[in-house]
């Protein structure tokens, strides 16, 4: 088990519960779409495993160990606003490298043993068609380049586990799509636990072998859908897809 | 902008100032064409120029001394909702206060020589400066500081890697705009408690000397420090926020 939540609750100060007495557990190389309507705690969640809220009570543990900050071998990719509007395509790519290299590999901030190397980018950008871009500013870009970016500072880090909270809501369809297919072909290249928030059933469908369904908050009891087939090919156009999806919507009209 | 028209419009304003002196054709109003060649002469050979060294060198410290003192505070208030709760009010009573008013006192305590000049200045300048950082480090998107923080940077890493670069645009900016009050501060200062600068130079030959030619080139003369300290800034702005004139 790589990702174990027991007896979790979070609150926010002086607020009821978004999460009580969760439990919740990930294995290495699950792909899970965290799905719900807005207000209802994913985002939280998410917050939780990236190290940037810590629990009321209960315990989450990474790798076995208890967070008190962002480990150093998760990425988190956001909605917007992820890039430094001053730097370039190239320096937001190397951001992550800089800000190991600024406290060298202490265990802390940056992976033990992670030796300082002079950041080169390149292939990453290569391999999600940026290279062309590197001297652009986030600005002069497109939302879906804009996200490819953030996804190529994040991988360029080798991390094990991919935090993503709505990442291509803001995209039209068909980038959308592209960089949808882009993240699962990534996960599989590189072997990563990908955990994405959505609001959106269909992109659930399509991201997550497994879909933790959450309704209005306090979340106590995790719903999860079992999708073995996301990211196998064709499944887009699958009876079953279209299945998961009517399914999904009916389940979210209950909960 | 183009260079271009910048030349045109300085070629026409010129023109416009002749065609004042034709028309006006009273001493009050020398032409240009007698007031430029005063200048290069009083710049070359006469004691301009040391009046002008006496004058740059009072805006550049107190330009250092604000940035200084006006960024680290600024970002700090921008940084943290604690200390801004507790300083803004503060700010919001002495950032509109005319700081000029307080020439009388700023000499009664500092005296004659540069300091007191240099004080009124950065005064000036420091609120400028750290009001605009302020309000630029606190409009940082949560999201651009949630994300740099999961790359693992601690409180140096995102003072060094986003708070920081985030503030050059506010210094710059504040500099470009306040730096015309600053000149203009600056030659009032200067018309008492000191025998140095421009703003001596030109009352000297204004309300002494009645020497208007040279009154003038002294006006020319701080005219151009403005202007050189302008395009000074608006230089760094562009080579240091490149990314703000992209298209």
């Amino acid at each position: 088990m790589m990702i174990t939540l027991t007896d979790l609750t979070f609150a926010y100060p002086q607020t009821a519960p978004v999460l009580q007495n969760f439990n919740w557990q990930i294995r290495r190389g699950e792909r899970w779409a965290l799905l719900g309507p807005s207000g209802c705690g994913k985002t939280t969640l998410l917050y939780l495993l990236a190290g940037l809220r810590f629990p009321s009570s209960g315990e989450l543990l990474i790798d076995g160990e208890s967070l008190s900050r962002p480990r150093p071998h998760s990425g988190l990719i956001l909605q917007e606003y992820g890039l430094l509007p001053w730097a370039t395509v190239r320096e937001n790519a190397e951001l992550g490298l800089q800000v190991h290299g600024f406290y060298g590999a202490d265990g802390i901030h940056a992976p033990h043993g992670e030796t300082a190397v002079t950041p080169n980018l390149l292939p990453w950008l290569e391999r999600l068609g940026l290279d062309a871009l590197s001297d652009k500013y986030p600005s002069q870009l497109s939302g879906g380049q804009r996200q490819r970016t953030a996804i190529a500072r994040t991988l360029a880090l080798n991390p094990d586990l991919l935090l993503m909270d709505e990442p291509f809501s803001s995209l039209d369809a068909v980038t959308r799509a592209d960089l949808q297919k882009l993240t699962l072909e990534l996960c599989a290249e590189q072997n990563l636990t990908l955990v994405m928030v959505t609001h959106a059933i269909e992109e659930a469908a399509i991201m997550g072998q497994k879909i933790l369904l959450l309704g209005n908050p306090p979340i106590i009891k995790p719903l999860i859908i079992d999708n073995p087939k996301a990211g196998k090919k064709d499944y887009r156009d699958s009876q079953e897809y279209n299945q998961l999806c009517h399914d999904l919507r009916q389940r979210m009209e209950v909960v | 902008m183009k260079k271009r028209d910048v030349i045109l419009a300085a070629f026409g304003i010129f023109l416009f100032w002749q065609i004042s002196a034709l028309i006006v054709n009273r001493n009050i109003l020398p032409s240009p064409l007698v007031v430029v060649p005063i200048f290069f002469r009083e710049l070359l050979n006469g004691n301009m120029l040391s009046h002008a060294l006496a004058s740059l060198w009072r805006v550049v410290a107190s330009m250092f001394l604000s940035v200084a003192l006006a960024a680290p505070t600024g970002l700090a208030l921008g940084q943290s909702k604690r200390f801004n709760r507790f300083f803004s009010p503060v700010i919001y009573l002495l950032y509109p206060i005319p700081k000029v008013v307080l020439i009388p006192i700023i000499l009664l305590f500092f005296g004659i020589g540069d300091l007191p000049k240099i004080i009124i200045i950065f005064m000036i300048l420091f609120f400028q400066i750290l009001v605009l950082v302020r309000d630029q480090a606190a409009a940082l998107p949560t999201e651009l500081i949630q994300s740099v923080r999961s790359l693992g940077a601690g409180r140096r890493a995102l003072f060094r890697f986003v708070y920081l670069p985030a503030s050059l645009p506010a210094i710059l900016t504040a500099l470009r705009q306040s730096v015309g009050t600053a000149v203009a501060v600056l030659y009032i200062t200067e018309t008492f408690a000191t025998q140095r600068g421009l703003g001596y130079y030109i009352f000297l030959n204004a309300s002494t000397l009645f020497d208007y030619p040279t009154m003038y080139a002294g006006v020319l003369a701080m005219s151009l420090l403005g202007l050189g300290l302008y395009f000074s800034v608006d230089w760094l702005e562009h080579r240091l926020c490149k990314w703000q004139f992209v298209d």
